[in-house]
């Protein structure tokens, strides 16, 4: 399609190192990632995944390094900016059932930051937040209250707000955590096929590690604050790294994942 | 039932002074419920309290005072809620309790007759002069106009500040601004409600709205009605019992947010919403 996009770094993170009080959650972390790759991102809690997603799209306070993206560095001046072009999704989050709110007018939030101050969304924005409801399966819910949908729709409804945002770069933080089997493949498959549709960047974090070899491209390995190894998935994988990666011993690795490819 | 006491301008006064102070605290009140915060309007009307009656000591005028505490507050408040992932209600009450401590202080300071400061405890509707009412007037149609203007991003920034962030809002800048305009709002209804009810007139129009709808437009408006409603009605007994008219205003709202309550629709779906999940577990 956009040949000249192909093969540009999007994501161009340099020696990040990041603290929240007096954790570091980043110890100088650098990470390159090219338009429409597809990359998954996995390690222990707390490893610093959610950290790394927050320093792309400018969320995450920088105390040392640089982070280019789309070929701009951020500073503390073009976040805002540069957000509007970066659609996120966040983990799991409770909401409040009673919240007056409905799904379309959530999904809706998304093309608020596009809309810019003062400007109402006009019959476009509403076609485009249908569109994506749609995409995520989630028309025949848009007037219900969002409080009322389940964890995996409220999760496809945060898909939907996210690409009403018509993004860049698709930053993904653990959409299938605490949900059900089914729901778990079911919203993978959605991102894989939105990230391929529509020719997105995508960094994706992920406990899910039978998901990652259908769907990634590259997958990097995190622990405490640090990327251990990057790599394609198929080499990267094996019971040696992960059973590093979580200190679990190699013969317990295996047994788990023989365990979870049965499921 | 003698009406004749409508004529009068004082009373007049009063009727305005409860539609613009009900509405402005009301609407104030859907932030608060919303954004699950109801210790910031705790701190925030005894923060005002305090700074009122530190104009009154040092003889300069108590709404400036005020506003002033009320700032001070809103600029302790602000990164603790910013922050988000602490529950900030520890600090909250600590500044709660801080600002009624000083509030006494100065109180006890004060040299000769307490009933200036005893009045903007309780309140005093009946006594407001037509400059109080042009400030009613003012905030109220800020309030208004800011969040007619606003919409889209305060409704974004209530239902998830970091997704309002990421999404590109300013939504930092949304949340020093409602703290403003709850300072703004407690400030200027002080003399009308008093310090120590204001926060049930800020609370209970919302949460009876809360209980009512599921849009937010709604809502606001939902709250605005019954904030006025509880001014008006409040101010009837009041005079017809001669009772404080505060706490007839405040009583009437709560009164409201009980019939809402009891005739909540969200209430039945909770019920049924409540047993899936549990067999799920």
């Amino acid at each position: 399609m956009d040949n000249e996009r192909l093969n540009t770094t999007v994501i161009d993170i340099k020696d990040a190192v990041v603290s929240y009080r007096e954790d570091i959650a980043l110890r100088g972390v650098s990470l390159k990632v090219e338009s429409g790759e597809f990359v998954g991102v996995i390690g222990p809690n707390g490893a610093g995944k959610t950290t790394l997603l927050t320093v792309v799209n400018g969320l995450g306070k920088l105390l040392r390094g640089q982070v280019r993206v789309l070929g701009n560095r951020l500073n503390s001046g073009n976040g805002h900016s540069l957000r509007k072009k970066v659609g996120y999704v966040p983990q799991v989050e409770n909401i409040d059932p009673r919240m007056p709110m409905n799904v379309r007018e959530v999904a809706m939030i998304g093309r608020y930051g596009v809309l810019g101050l003062f400007r109402k969304p006009g019959k476009y924005d509403w076609k485009v937040v249908d569109e994506m409801l749609d995409l995520v399966g989630m028309t025949h819910l848009a007037r219900r209250p969002i409080g009322h949908l389940s964890g995996g729709e409220q999760q496809r409804v945060a898909i939907a707000r996210c690409l009403a945002q018509e993004p860049e770069i698709f930053l993904l933080d653990e959409p299938t955590a605490s949900l059900d089997w089914k729901a778990q493949t079911e919203i993978l498959g959605l991102v894989k096929q939105i990230h391929d549709s529509r020719n997105l960047t995508t960094l994706f974090v992920t406990h899910d590690l039978g998901a990652l070899p259908v769907a990634c491209d590259r997958v990097v390995l995190m622990k405490e604050g640090l990327i251990t190894a990057e790599g394609p998935p198929g080499t990267l994988l094996t019971n040696e790294n992960l059973g590093q990666l979580y200190d679990m011993p190699v013969s317990v690795v295996e047994k788990k994942r023989g365990e979870a490819s049965l499921v | 039932m003698d009406l004749s006491i409508f004529s009068y301008q004082f009373m007049q006064n009063a009727i305005l002074s409860a539609f613009l102070g009900g509405i402005a605290c009301s609407v104030i009140g859907v932030f608060v419920v919303l954004m699950h915060m109801p210790f910031i309007g705790v701190c925030m009307s005894h923060a005002a309290f305090a700074g009122a009656l530190l104009g009154i000591w040092l003889g300069f005028n108590p709404l400036i005072g005020a506003f002033v505490v009320c700032l001070l507050v809103a600029a302790i408040i602000g990164p603790l809620a910013d922050r988000g992932e602490l529950s900030p209600e520890t600090s909250l009450g600590v500044i709660f309790s801080l600002m009624l401590g000083i509030a006494f202080l100065f109180m006890g300071l004060m040299p000769g007759t307490k009933s200036g400061a005893l009045e903007l405890l309780w309140g005093s509707i009946l006594a407001n002069t037509r400059s109080d009412i042009i400030l009613l007037a003012v905030v109220a149609v800020v309030v208004v106009g800011l969040i007619l203007i606003f919409f889209k991003e305060i409704q974004a920034t209530i239902f998830n500040r970091n997704m309002a962030l990421s999404v590109g809002l300013p939504a930092t800048l949304i949340l020093y601004g409602i703290l403003f305009l709850t300072g703004a709002t407690v400030t200027t209804s002080l003399r009308s409600i008093g310090g120590l009810l204001i926060f049930s007139l800020i609370l209970n129009p919302a949460a009876a709205a809360y209980q009512l709808t599921y849009s937010m437009k709604r809502m606001f408006l939902l709250s605005a009605v019954f904030g006025v409603l509880s001014g008006w009605i409040g101010l009837l007994f009041s005079c017809l019992f001669d009772i404080p008219s505060g706490a007839t205003i405040v009583v009437t709202s709560s009164i409201i947010f009980m019939v809402a309550a009891i005739f909540s629709p969200k209430r039945k779906v909770k019920a049924w919403q409540v047993k899936p999940v549990m067999e799920g577990q």
